[in-house]
């Protein structure tokens, strides 16, 4: 189908132009595929390199001899391992709790009966224009309250509490699925919890592979609550971390770009292997989010 | 019944993280409350420092604006630029694709290091580049009054372009029926008129569905301007949600903060709600059969 609509292009241009707007076209395409992705490769480069060269003057492309120990040093020296290690945490715990608590959340609304149900959903969809600045102060002062600031436990915790958009794309993805399937198990005896992890679950695995997608990229990528609810260095996020290494750490005279585009890479690749081991459902999981919507 | 029980970890969530403090931070929003002395009733004083006696906060508005009237256009007509490019049906379109996307992984603060290295004054490569080509110094962009503000704009446009929107556009062209271009290649249409005439109308819902979401989220750049500028060179890019952070969490003002979060708001719903309204006179929905 693609070949005709590229072979369709402009009917009444001459051949040659048609074939030179083609050409211009891919020349534009390519060229901006490398300015896209140069960003990455030069601070990959940056990564590996020695003090020496990274201060060079014209710089080089590339390392003489990549420097893999800068990792090393990023890792132990930096205390990335550790802002690795508190990410983890709270993202492995964020993407639990936002798929567990959305799809009894999302099952509810999009299955089941009871008074107030549209209303209750109109509702919840309205918490997806909210701005997170207005309701972080009195969590701030909430949290403060009950000592979880400079805890892990404000990043965890509100994801067991399902967020209004990774209801309304769960909800949106159960009501395609047939209803039959639902009334034929409950004809059978199987209770509304049996039919939500037997039937519902099996049939919507694109969704939920896009939420957890969705929830880790989020949380993984967050700065804001970090930023509010940590005060010590011990409990930081990567992204923190990285904030944290750029303006504040070490010693000012001593150079620490490459050890900070290590860390950059270190952020960046989880986000990239999570994607593409998920790619396939998720592409399909945003384009549904974003065309039904 | 069962309703409701596989519904509570949203109502609990909702009453505890969100209408609970969004009616504690509209209360606050009318006290005078700094963490060190007791709150205190101020009435509509904090809304008069925000309009009449806060400079800072007309510079951040006037920067937030800016922002969002130049990155939500340039954001969205590049995201359609770029699935325009990739859907021609050419071989090799999912390396480009790839290519195009992958900034818009990177986490915000990754690509704000990335840039603040690229775009540094001295060792940068932009400016590396720059005087190996033309033998001129470049600008200190991220730390020039007149060029941190563009630069940030760059680096928005470099993690925003190849984006989620960028594929939500490619699905919506792969939407637009075959007949039509069919229709307007009988017509003798070139490849513009096609675009122009055909293509941008029926996707008109995806773009109002972007349109709405970016002008939601440009309204609250936050974490890259945080960390490439601080808001500086002198305020140049002194962000609305910067100085609520500095008002909030650096002077611990949590009533004029709260205030600042209020004014935030209603303009989203606002600016929210005046797009629903215009959205009837360009937005055609024709194309979709669900409905």
């Amino acid at each position: 189908m693609h070949e005709t609509k590229a072979s369709s292009e402009g009917v009444k241009w001459p051949v040659i132009g048609r074939e030179a707007a083609s050409v211009v076209l891919n020349i534009l395409s390519t060229g901006l595929a490398i300015v896209f992705m140069f960003p990455f490769l030069w601070s990959l480069s940056t990564s590996l390199k020695t003090v020496v060269e990274v201060h060079a003057f014209p710089p080089s492309f590339l390392p003489k001899v990549p420097q893999f120990g800068n990792y090393w040093e990023a890792w132990t020296s930096i205390q990335f391992g550790m802002f690795f290690i508190n990410s983890a945490i709270v993202t492995v715990c964020a993407v639990i709790g936002t798929v567990v608590s959305s799809t009894l959340v999302a099952y509810s609304f999009a299955r089941l009966r009871f008074p107030g149900r549209e209303v209750l959903f109109l509702i919840c969809l309205s918490g997806m224009m909210m701005p997170v600045y207005v309701t972080i102060i009195p969590l701030f002062l909430m949290f403060r309250a009950i000592k979880w600031i400079d805890t892990l436990k404000p990043l965890i915790v509100p994801n067991f509490f399902a967020g209004a958009f990774s209801v309304f794309m769960l909800r949106q993805f159960i009501m395609t699925i047939p209803f039959e399937l639902d009334e034929s198990a409950l004809i059978d005896g199987a209770s509304r919890l049996g039919i939500l992890i037997n039937i519902i679950l099996p049939n919507c695995k694109t969704a939920l592979v896009t939420l957890a997608v969705f929830a880790f990229m989020g949380t993984w990528n967050e700065f804001l609550a970090p930023l509010i609810f940590l005060d010590s260095v011990k409990h930081f996020t990567l992204p923190l971390g990285l904030w944290f290494f750029q303006s504040y750490a070490g010693d000012p005279n001593l150079p620490k770009d490459h050890l900070l585009m290590a860390g950059s890479i270190i952020t960046t690749v989880p986000v990239i292997i999570v994607f593409a081991s998920a790619q396939r459902y998720f592409v399909q999981g945003i384009v549904m989010s974003g065309i039904k919507g | 019944m069962q309703g409701y029980i596989f519904l509570s970890p949203w109502i609990l969530g909702f009453l505890l993280f969100t209408i609970g403090p969004l009616l504690a931070s509209l209360y606050y929003s009318f006290n005078r409350y700094t963490l060190l002395m007791p709150i205190q009733w101020a009435g509509l004083r904090n809304y008069q420092t925000a309009f009449f006696g806060d400079k800072l906060f007309w510079i951040s508005v006037v920067r937030t604006l800016t922002w969002a009237i130049v990155t939500v256009p340039l954001g969205i007509i590049g995201s359609l630029l770029a699935a325009l490019l990739l859907n021609r049906g050419i071989r090799g379109t999912t390396i480009w694709r790839i290519c195009f996307f992958l900034p818009s992984l990177t986490p915000q603060v990754a690509a704000a290091m990335l840039w603040v290295w690229l775009l540094q004054p001295q060792l940068g490569i932009v400016n590396s580049m720059i005087y190996t080509l033309f033998h001129v110094r470049g600008p200190a962009w991220l730390g020039d009054m007149k060029w941190a503000f563009p630069s940030l704009v760059m680096i928005s446009l470099w993690t925003g372009i190849g984006s989620n929107r960028m594929l939500i556009f490619l699905a919506g062209l792969q939407g637009v029926p075959q007949e039509l271009y069919d229709a307007s290649m009988v017509d003798g249409a070139n490849w513009l008129q096609k675009t122009w005439h055909v293509t941008v109308p029926m996707i008109t819902p995806t773009i109002f569905f972007n349109l709405v979401l970016g002008i939601i989220g440009s309204l609250q750049v936050f974490g890259m301007a945080f960390v490439a500028t601080g808001g500086g060179p002198a305020y140049a890019t002194y962000f609305y949600a910067l100085h609520l952070y500095q008002t909030a969490f650096r002077s611990y003002d949590m009533g004029y903060g709260s205030a600042l979060a209020w004014i935030l708001f209603v303009f989203v719903l606002l600016a929210t709600f005046v797009q629903v309204k215009l959205s009837g006179g360009w937005v055609y929905y024709g194309g979709e059969v669900r409905r």
